[in-house]
C-alpha cells in the first residue's frame, strides 16, 4: 500500500467519522466544529489530487468564512443542549433507513456504469493557480464570474433587509415602555 | 485512485447529509446538512476534472462555493428574522399555514 492509498483511507475516515458527529451530536456548536473537521478533511482529498487552489479556498471560504457565521449567529441565539429540540426515536431511525436506502439504490446503479480505468492521481497542473486562472478568465466562465457578484450584492442587501429590526414593531414596544 | 473510491466516498458523504435534514428539527444544523452535501459534489466534481483533465469542473467548484457563500448569507437572516418571532430554530413550529 502506498503513502498516497494510506492518507486516502486515512482522510476518508476522518471525513465520514466528522460527518457522522455533524448529524449526531447533540449541541449545534458541536456540529459546527465538526463540520469544520470534516472541511479539513476535505481540505486533505483536494490536495492529495493536487488541486491546491480549491483546497485553500475550501478552507478560507468554508472553514474560515462561513462557519464562522454559522458560529455567530449559533452564539448570538444562545443555543444549546437545552434549547435543542429532539426528534423521536421512530423519527431518527425513518431517517436512518431513508438515507440508507438512498445510499444503496445510488451504489447499485454503479455497477451498471461503465466507469472510466484512468485513475485519479496528484499528477498534472490542471487545479494549479495559474490554469485556473485561465480557465476562469476566457470567454466561458467569465460573464458568469461577473454576475457572481451581482449575487454577492443582491445577497448582501438581502441579508440586512431581513436582518435588521422590524421598525414597526420596535416603535410599538417603545410606546408600551412609555 | 480509481474514480469508484471517490464515488463511494462522496455518495457517503451525501446519504449522511440527508440524514442529518431528515433527522434533525434544528433549522442550522439542517442548513450545515445542505453544506455537507454541496461539499460531497465539489469532492466528487474535482475527482472527476482530476480524470478527465479538464479545468472547467474545478471553476464548477469554485462557483458553488460562492453561491453557497450568498445562500448561507440570506438562510441565516432568514433564521435569525424566525427566531425573532417564535424565539426558536425548532422547524416543526413552521407549520402554522397548515390551518
Amino acid at each position: 500500500m502506498s503513502v498516497h492509498e494510506l492518507l486516502f483511507w486515512l482522510l476518508s475516515l476522518w471525513a465520514i467519522v466528522s460527518a457522522s458527529f455533524v448529524v449526531l451530536s447533540r449541541n449545534p456548536i458541536n456540529s459546527v466544529l465538526w463540520l469544520i473537521s470534516t472541511f479539513f478533511a476535505l481540505s486533505g482529498h483536494y490536495i492529495l489530487m493536487n488541486a491546491q487552489f480549491i483546497a485553500i479556498v475550501n478552507i478560507i471560504v468554508y472553514a474560515g468564512a462561513i462557519m464562522v457565521l454559522f458560529l455567530f449567529v449559533l452564539m448570538l441565539l444562545n443555543l444549546n443542549t437545552d434549547t435543542e429540540p429532539q426528534k423521536s426515536r421512530l423519527i431518527h431511525f425513518t431517517a436512518l433507513i431513508s438515507a440508507g436506502s438512498l445510499l444503496l439504490i445510488v451504489l447499485a446503479s454503479l455497477r451498471s456504469a461503465e466507469l472510466t480505468d484512468i485513475p485519479v492521481t496528484g499528477a498534472g497542473d490542471i487545479g494549479l493557480i495559474e490554469v485556473l486562472g485561465k480557465t476562469l478568465f476566457n470567454e466561458k466562465y467569465v460573464l458568469p464570474f461577473e454576475l457572481s457578484s451581482v449575487l454577492f450584492l443582491s445577497a448582501m442587501v438581502g441579508a440586512m433587509v431581513l436582518g435588521r429590526k422590524d421598525p414597526a414593531t420596535t416603535e410599538e414596544k417603545n410606546i408600551v415602555k412609555k | 485512485m480509481p474514480i469508484e473510491y471517490y464515488l463511494f466516498l462522496s455518495f457517503t458523504l451525501f446519504a449522511i447529509g440527508i440524514m442529518g435534514v431528515l433527522m434533525r428539527r434544528n433549522a442550522i444544523v439542517i442548513f450545515m446538512c445542505i453544506e455537507l452535501m454541496l461539499n460531497a459534489v465539489n469532492l466528487l466534481l474535482v475527482a472527476f476534472s482530476k480524470v478527465y483533465g479538464d479545468a472547467g469542473a474545478q471553476v464548477f467548484v469554485f462557483f458553488i462555493m460562492v453561491v453557497a457563500a450568498a445562500e448561507v448569507a440570506v438562510g441565516l437572516a432568514i433564521i435569525i428574522m424566525m427566531f425573532r418571532k417564535v424565539s426558536s430554530v425548532d422547524i416543526n413550529i413552521l407549520n402554522r399555514l397548515k390551518n
